[in-house]
């Protein structure tokens, strides 16, 4: 299987490291823990577990098996074979990151290519070689501005609209640091646009976080957020949904001074939340600034275009406790499946596919909002997502659309008390007009029941 | 020439991938939120897939060849792994799904917490972290919270020593905690006369990796671990080199407090060009009150006619979220079937060969290069790249000499500590073939080093490109397509 030693192998290698047998090399372990027995369920052959994975997988109703409608940070959309095709490649699959450039070309020019596709694509001239997924990108966006200031501004203003988890991890990270987060109470009016947060901007603010689309789908134009922000003398952050930034104007128009997001809705499986992409993009000045790995373009001694990791000193690795972050593992086949899915859609299929979106949700929340008991709380523009009320708990509606082989909406009361009876529906290019119609139909019968 | 890129590959007009037309009445786009350009590749499908099929060629990987780089645990990823993470039960479920209908995706996630927690002999595992060094993260800040919650919000000291990894002293930092570096001792130990003077009433903990980076277990652990509780202070385990520990010895049982597994190292998850990885963190039980939320727990037990009902669950005093979602699941599917096709006796041959593989590399060529703190190692151990009378030579001109005779270079100039590091981690992979090879070119570059150092110093010769300028990378910082990133 996967040791190959035979036992005259292993008789030949004890003898020549001098020991009679493989217990001996164990005598450093204190002996009363040594080779403790586990308890553990016996091995199993690979058809043997082939078949129990394929159990375990046939007890979920997946995607594939329902109509989706949930989004809420993660979304449904196809993902052209290519992708996997490529990461599926043992040379970019099993390789190490890349230290040594001159055996990992490969990897290099794909992760410097990722960096150039993320930037184009938000507006950005800079953008790192990835961070775990979306919320901690906000964090580190977090950190990063904290540390810009050396600690001179301790606010950090975030829209009630950025992702509840994205804070929540915010929370977390922050939770020895001097910052003060605003802006989110229960209390904060969550009808209001951008403008309700230009009152919260002031001298002590190091950073203003908005989500784009926010979390409730809706599409709002932040330059005069961004004006504000740069005014007080702030840095400016969007999370973004990339998908959306094929038809849209990009954060890097706006102003924005950091762009993070959420990489998962290009080409990355929903696999029940992971692994996804932190997408990471800044402005040249704060290059070095940014945590996380950044491959540069260079030569090599034979004159040889290269790549190669590039400014490492501001990694852990070399500046230890002195680094803004800790970050080592990041996301790399995943940015590479990003890239692949970039690189196929092209100019032409990211605006596509964002139309698809576009439309196809308007035309589910136009139906939806004519239902009698139904409202579009969200209003617009949109993008491919947005809150209708409903006049029964949320949690009943998708009951009865599960009924239905149908996934339905993110229930909001969940996050936000204020909005109980609210869900917040995803539509993509996966969902066929049938299946939107199904899904006004059983909202019907549910405001009639 | 190398592989052009993307943007010299593109020609107007080109499309990948073709969308069905929209099946809906069209709906008016917001005309001023539009953006004016989409400056993105036009490429066809096959362009694409010839890009990066060049690209991945030029990489080297553990499929196409041996790569013992210390720490890093480069073992081999089993296919089935892939396949498993693959199905579609798994692949296409939405995390946020009524927990009803994802029952399998819960029952395999409690089950590796609870495989974990065994392996490792804790009392309880989150799986949200998504690597080693962000699992590190998670831990301080349960240590922290753990001593704040005691009113002991003075414990602000992490001990280091000084053979760990970057991450350990950037993770305490970064959890607001202050950092003290501990000296080895001669035998590569932590040196116990320098812990006893760091153990007052501002010790947090001791991050400590064991073994350590230099493939030593430490003889004194057990006296470690008691000098730092007696303190009052909890003990971290840097999990990344537990390849060597598995059913060899869990180390809860040692003591240690929270501990983080690399799934992508000892469980065989692939490193894929740098992640993702997977760092699930297993603590004591006076540690698991502060687990992140959610976990996995067993909503109702069920009973005769029942199954059981699987869903998530907030522990009291949690530190919080560090992840959006439940971390990276699809590399659990992937632990999850490499532990259940070893069970115990498999896990513990795993760390039996690993630690074999890596005593005799250092058998074979302690006589050439330098074995520093020479006793038996566990998975890896670290020789220095330097002799007396070659003095032009450096570890990093071995490390580049060994690319022309297809190997991976070892981890060099780390640890810290040696000088001249060249740290080896063969894994329980390799075969005898292997191995023997790879001395065979370590003797070869060591009289080469004697008799044509000039060979080395030029190397790497039979690689795609040969070594890079990394100054001018630094200085003319062009990171995108066709773009300085300088002001």
């Amino acid at each position: 299987m996967f040791i190959p030693h035979t036992d005259a192998d292993r008789e030949a290698m004890l003898r020549t490291i001098g020991v009679e047998k493989l217990e001996d090399l164990f005598q450093v372990v204190p002996a009363e823990h040594r080779f403790p027995s586990l308890r553990l369920p016996p091995a199993m052959a690979e058809m043997e577990i082939a078949a129990e994975m394929q159990d375990m997988a046939w007890a979920n109703e997946s995607a594939r098996d329902l109509s989706c409608f949930l989004g809420a940070g993660a979304y449904n959309h196809y993902t052209p074979a290519a992708v996997d095709a490529i990461i599926r490649r043992g040379e970019f699959l099993t390789a190490y990151t890349p230290y040594q450039p001159e055996v990992s070309q490969g990897t290099l020019q794909a992760i410097f290519e990722y960096q150039s596709l993320v930037s184009s694509l938000t507006g950005m001239e800079v953008c790192n070689a990835s961070h775990y997924d979306g919320a901690t990108a906000v964090a580190e966006a977090v950190n990063m501005a904290y540390a810009n200031f050396r600690g001179k501004r301790n606010k950090v203003v975030l829209s009630p609209a950025l992702h509840p988890q994205y804070r929540q991890v915010v929370r977390s990270y922050t939770v020895s640091a001097p910052i003060r987060l605003v802006g989110d109470e229960p209390e904060a009016n969550l009808k209001a646009g951008p403008e309700a947060l230009l009152p919260l901007i002031d001298m002590d603010t190091a950073l203003v976080v908005v989500q784009y689309p926010d979390f409730f789908g809706r599409v709002y134009d932040y330059t005069a957020l961004a004006e504000a922000a740069h005014a007080a003398g702030a840095l400016f952050c969007v999370s973004v949904n990339p998908v959306a930034l094929g038809l849209l104007k990009t954060p890097g128009e706006m102003g924005a001074d950091i762009v993070t997001g959420e990489g998962q809705p290009l080409g990355i499986p929903l696999s029940f939340g992971g692994p996804y992409l932190g997408l990471f993009a800044t402005r040249k000045e704060y290059v070095r600034k940014m945590a996380g790995r950044l491959a540069g373009e260079t030569v090599d001694n034979r004159g040889q275009r290269a790549y190669v990791l590039t400014l490492t000193a501001r990694e852990q690795h070399i500046r230890r406790e002195k680094a803004t972050s800790n970050i080592c593992s990041n996301q790399g086949l995943i940015a590479l499946a990003s890239a692949v899915y970039m690189s196929l859609l092209g100019k032409h299929g990211l605006r596509q596919v964002a139309e698809l979106n576009f439309h196809k949700a308007h035309y589910a929340a136009l139906r939806l909002a004519k239902l009698p008991g139904y409202n579009l709380w969200s209003g617009t523009p949109f993008f491919n997502e947005f809150v209708i009320s409903c006049p029964t708990p949320v949690s009943e509606i998708n009951d009865q659309l599960l009924d239905n082989n149908i996934l339905g909406g993110y229930d909001l009361s969940q996050d936000y008390p204020s909005l109980d009876k609210h869900m917040l529906l995803a539509v993509t290019e996966m969902n066929s007009r049938e299946e939107i119609d199904l899904l006004v139909e059983v909202l019907s019968e549910v405001s009639h029941g | 020439m190398g592989e052009p890129q993307l943007c010299e590959l593109s020609v107007p007009g080109r499309h990948g991938l073709r969308y069905p037309a929209p099946d809906v009445p069209l709906s008016p786009l917001p005309e001023a939120l539009l953006r004016e350009d989409l400056p993105m590749p036009e490429l066809s499908e096959l362009d694409v897939v010839r890009h990066y099929t060049r690209l991945s060629q030029l990489n080297h990987s553990i499929d196409t060849g041996f790569y013992p780089l210390g720490s890093c645990t480069m073992k081999y990823n089993p296919k089935i792994n892939e396949e498993t993470a693959r199905l579609p039960g798994f692949a296409a479920l939405h995390p946020l799904q009524p927990v009803e209908t994802a029952q399998g995706a819960l029952v395999l996630m409690y089950n590796l917490q609870e495989w974990l927690k065994e392996i490792g002999g804790f009392a309880a595992v989150t799986l949200q972290p998504a690597a080693g060094a962000h699992g590190e993260l998670t831990g301080v800040l349960i240590m922290r919270a753990y001593h704040h919650s005691r009113g002991d919000s003075q414990r602000d000291k992490i001990l280091i020593p000084d053979s760990a990894h970057g991450t350990n002293p950037a993770t305490s930092a970064m959890s607001g905690m202050r950092v003290v570096e501990l000296k080895s001792d001669a035998r590569g130990n932590v040196d116990l006369e320098a812990l006893r003077l760091e153990c007052d009433h501002t010790l947090a903990g001791l991050m400590l990796t064991n073994p350590n980076t230099l493939g030593l277990f430490d003889e004194n652990v057990l006296e470690v671990i008691r000098l730092v509780h007696e303190a009052g202070g909890l003990v971290y385990g840097d999990g990344a080199n537990m390849n060597a520990l598995l059913g060899v010895v869990r180390p809860g049982d040692l003591g240690i407090d929270v501990l983080h597994y690399n799934l992508h190292k000892t469980f065989s998850t692939p490193h894929g060009g740098g992640g993702p990885g997977s760092g699930p963190v297993g603590v004591a039980a006076h540690l698991a009150d502060f687990l992140p939320a959610p976990l996995v727990t067993i909503l109702d037990p069920g009973d005769e006619d029942l199954p059981p009902l699987y869903g998530l669950v907030n522990p009291p005093k949690s530190i919080g979220r560090v992840k959006s979602f439940h971390g990276h699941f699809g590399m659990a599917v992937r632990a999850y079937t490499y532990i259940a096709m070893h069970g115990a006796e498999g896990l513990r041959r795993i760390a039996e060969h690993a630690v074999l593989n890596a005593n005799y590399l250092k058998a074979r060529l302690q006589d050439v290069y330098h074995v520093p703190y020479n006793r038996v190692c566990m998975h890896e151990f670290v020789a220095e790249g330097r002799w007396e009378d070659a003095p032009e030579v450096h570890a990093l001109d071995i490390a580049k000499r060994l690319m022309d005779y297809k190997f991976h270079p070892p981890t060099n100039y780390f640890p810290l500590i040696v000088h001249e590091a060249l740290m080896i981690e063969p894994t329980e992979s390799e075969s005898k073939e292997t191995l023997d090879a790879f001395v065979d070119a370590m003797l070869k570059i060591a009289e080469e080093a004697h008799t044509q150092p000039e060979l080395l110093k030029e190397a790497p010769h039979h690689t795609p490109i040969g070594r890079v300028d990394e100054v001018k990378a630094a200085k003319e910082l062009v990171l995108c397509c066709g773009v300085s990133a300088n002001d």
